[in-house]
């Protein structure tokens, strides 16, 4: 009984949320005074309001923010409502949302001076059908991030599309309960980052033509550490064949060309059931932190990384590595699909792989010391001998809700 | 005729300060408490009554001025601070800290730019403290200077900033505000920190009973026209807690960077001395750490610093030109660190 009543409440407060009696609908056209008219709708909408962006190109000239919570912005399609920020004079992102319970759909974001659109703190919210572009292709003069959602807890990212970011086309960081799905990452730095985050499932999406197609990273030194809890599963993660071109300074600019999937630090993460091709240095690299550091909640090591079933094929055939040319002579033509750093920490178990999994590691023996110490050699890890822990992993499921 | 101008207009400043200081004075124009505390957005900055003679800035009875030690720079612009009180209240010492404010209070901050006769006001920036918490909005000038009108979405105004030129100056919209001023998800003051206010202003408010006591560390951080006489750590890491320091810290807007340059924070990789970036993108510079001990040319704090560009500018907002002596000093600051 006491149960039921829980989940009436539940399901009550969902409905409040979603749709209160006083909701209204605000229209805004594109034109002039774009700037003042969106960004004053946004100011004075009210919770359960819903932002109508008719179709067409608003030129802004500075960033837009939303602070009010159960808020949906709506566009007329991310092909036909464009918030165009060629012209962009100020703030360090096009949209920014402060406040929880918000929506966005259906529409896209082209040529933010910084980031695109940038979520912090801003709990239980939705991206769906946004498309995010710098439509001069890889540049890095262009922003950071394509859609930033950052120390929030209840992310679902879905049918959204991201291109040239000069770091992560969708990065999700020091937040928890994220699902990244049927998005389009294509010709960014990173194709899609989840970092110092936990509970992340990664499914259904496409990586092409980035430097690295999915990221799962931990660093050190942020407020929020400790990532781990993550699906990578069912993705298509092809030809991820640009140079680097994120600015020096930056972690991704250490991502080398060519990587499919790479998981840096992080515990209890399964990558499964992607169709992973034509990634020049490796399909899938699992390796500890690579800098030294000064940090004593950080743990620089994969634990009980589980790489499942995958389809591989052609990978490891122009490895930006040095001596690359001698691995793949040494390994018969072209290196193998997975690639691990060969470093643990005492006591767990950096990786596990289904039997079958070809692979090669670098033998390192100490974490932060670069290359100099490697060892080439083949993989030789367990199999995973227990069934991933799934359960908390993704977004909640009311999040879907507000999809259709 | 200049002279006599001159005469007259620091006659009306003394008139108008004396009404501030003094409740007994006769009929001295009253704030509108109401429209403070109420519900509404006062559309115009005249609702409130702050001054009484408001196109030259002269306070009614109850607003007081004040000024920072180290204060914000905006695009070089010269800000006009006061404080209002309602009768019968007084602020609260919090240590070196932010002074408390009764609800009702108000800090009224407006934004000029030119000098004497050419001096235009662009905007005024007004925090009111009500039941429900501070309320940050944006008012903008009108051109002829008689009152200025809310600016919710904020604004572009063209304006000739002196040295720098003309510039595309911006006036923050609402939320933009809270960016700033936003603590822990709640809208709070900046400025008015017992650390970052004279000795003199703050006794006389404790003389007359606007403030409960004289706060503990307070006037710590340098004057900064006079910091070429005062130590460069102090008058460095003053700059970085007025400029940086209420998005950078804990619970703030870039709290996700992990960089706190709070004036209290001592650790010197918290405050940037070899930390790698987390989110900046190009405003690395292709650099590799916040501040490369010995090397400003190095140092992305610097770079950041230094540029006009949006992505690569900091801070985020309100500005359009780079604070040449505050980056002198914070150069200065790193070039002299220990390696």
């Amino acid at each position: 009984m006491a149960k039921l009543n829980a989940a009436c409440l539940a399901l009550s407060m969902t409905a409040f949320i979603a749709a209160p009696a006083w909701a209204e609908t605000i229209n805004v056209a594109a034109g002039e005074g774009a700037q003042e008219r969106l960004q004053e709708a946004l100011i004075l909408a009210e919770p359960g309001d819903e932002i109508v962006l008719q179709g067409g190109r608003f030129e802004l000239t500075d960033g837009l923010s939303l602070d009010v919570d159960s808020v949906t912005l709506r566009g007329a399609g991310m092909d036909q409502t464009v918030l165009d920020f060629t012209g962009q004079q100020g703030a360090g992102e096009g949209l920014l949302v402060t406040s929880d319970f918000v929506t966005l759909r259906d529409f896209a974001l082209e040529n933010p001076k910084g980031d695109g659109i940038k979520s912090k703190g801003a709990d239980a919210i939705v991206y769906h059908r946004i498309r995010v572009t710098w439509t001069n292709g890889p540049d890095q003069n262009n922003g950071a991030y394509g859609i930033y959602p950052v120390e929030s807890t209840g992310v679902l990212i879905d049918g959204t599309k991201v291109s040239g970011a000069s770091d992560a086309g969708i990065y999700v960081g020091q937040s928890f309960d994220i699902t990244v799905r049927n998005s389009i990452a294509e010709a960014n730095v990173a194709g899609i980052e989840i970092e110092n985050s936990r509970n992340a499932l990664v499914e259904n999406n496409i990586a092409t033509r980035n430097t690295g197609g999915i990221l799962i990273f931990d660093l050190p030194g942020l407020p929020v550490m400790g990532g781990g809890n993550v699906i990578v599963r069912s993705n298509l993660v092809v030809d991820n064949d640009t140079d680097n071109f994120a600015p020096p300074g930056n972690i991704v600019a250490g991502v080398r060309r060519g990587t499919g999937i790479m998981v840096m630090a992080n515990d209890n993460v399964l990558v499964e059931n992607n169709v992973l091709t034509d990634n020049d240095t490796a399909d899938i690299m699992v390796i500890a932190y690579t800098q030294p550091f000064d940090d004593d909640r950080y743990n620089p090591y994969p634990r009980e990384v589980t790489v499942g079933p995958n389809v591989y094929a052609r990978s490891g055939r122009n490895p930006q590595l040095d001596g690359g040319e001698m691995l793949m002579t040494a390994f018969g033509g072209s290196l193998p699909s997975v690639l691990w750093d060969g470093l643990s920490e005492d006591g767990t178990t950096a990786l596990y792989a289904v039997d079958g999994t070809a692979g090669w590691s670098l033998s390192l023996t100490e974490q932060g010391k670069g290359l100099g110490d490697a060892n080439p050699g083949p993989l030789v890890v367990d199999a995973p001998g227990k069934t991933f822990q799934a359960e908390g992993v993704g977004a909640p499921s009311e999040l879907e809700d507000r999809l259709g | 005729m200049i002279a006599r101008a001159g005469v007259f207009l620091a006659a009306a400043i003394t008139l108008a300060l004396s009404a501030s200081y003094s409740a007994n004075s006769s009929a001295p124009q009253a704030v509108n408490h109401a429209v403070i505390v109420g519900e509404n957005l006062p559309r115009s900055l005249s609702d409130f009554a702050f001054f009484v003679d408001s196109s030259r800035q002269i306070p009614s009875a109850g607003v007081t001025p004040y000024r920072l030690n180290t204060p914000l720079y905006s695009d070089g612009a010269e800000k006009l601070r006061f404080v209002y009180l309602p009768a019968g209240t007084k602020m609260r010492a919090n240590g070196a800290g932010l002074l408390e404010f009764p609800v009702g209070a108000a800090l009224i901050k407006t934004f000029a730019f030119g000098d004497g006769n050419a001096r235009r006001l662009i905007e005024t920036r007004v925090l009111l403290h009500r039941e429900s918490g501070w309320l940050a909005l944006p008012y903008r000038w009108n051109d002829e200077q008689s009152d200025a009108a809310l600016a919710l979405a904020g604004a572009r105004v063209d304006v000739d900033a002196g040295d720098s030129g003309q510039i595309s100056y911006r006036i923050p919209n609402k939320n933009q505000c809270k960016e700033c001023h936003g603590l822990q998800g709640a809208v709070v003051p900046i400025g008015p920190k017992a650390r970052n206010l004279s000795h003199r202003w703050l006794s006389d408010m404790a003389g007359r009973s606007r403030l409960d006591k004289l706060p503990d560390k307070h006037d710590a951080l340098p004057v900064w026209e006079d910091r070429k006489g005062s130590d460069l750590n102090a008058a460095a890491r003053a700059y970085l807690d007025v400029n940086c320091a209420h998005c950078h810290r804990p619970g703030a807007t870039a709290s996700n960077s992990g960089l706190d340059l709070r004036w209290e924070q001592d650790e010197p990789f918290a405050f940037g001395v070899r930390k790698r970036p987390v989110a900046a993108g190009r405003g690395s510079g292709g650099h590799e750490f916040d501040i490369d001990p010995g090397h400003p040319e190095r140092s992305i704090l610097a770079y950041r610093m230094g540029s006009t560009a949006p992505g690569v500018a900091m801070p985020e907002l309100g500005k359009s030109t780079v604070d040449e002596a505050g980056l002198a000093v914070i150069d200065q600051w790193i070039a002299e660190m220990e390696q």
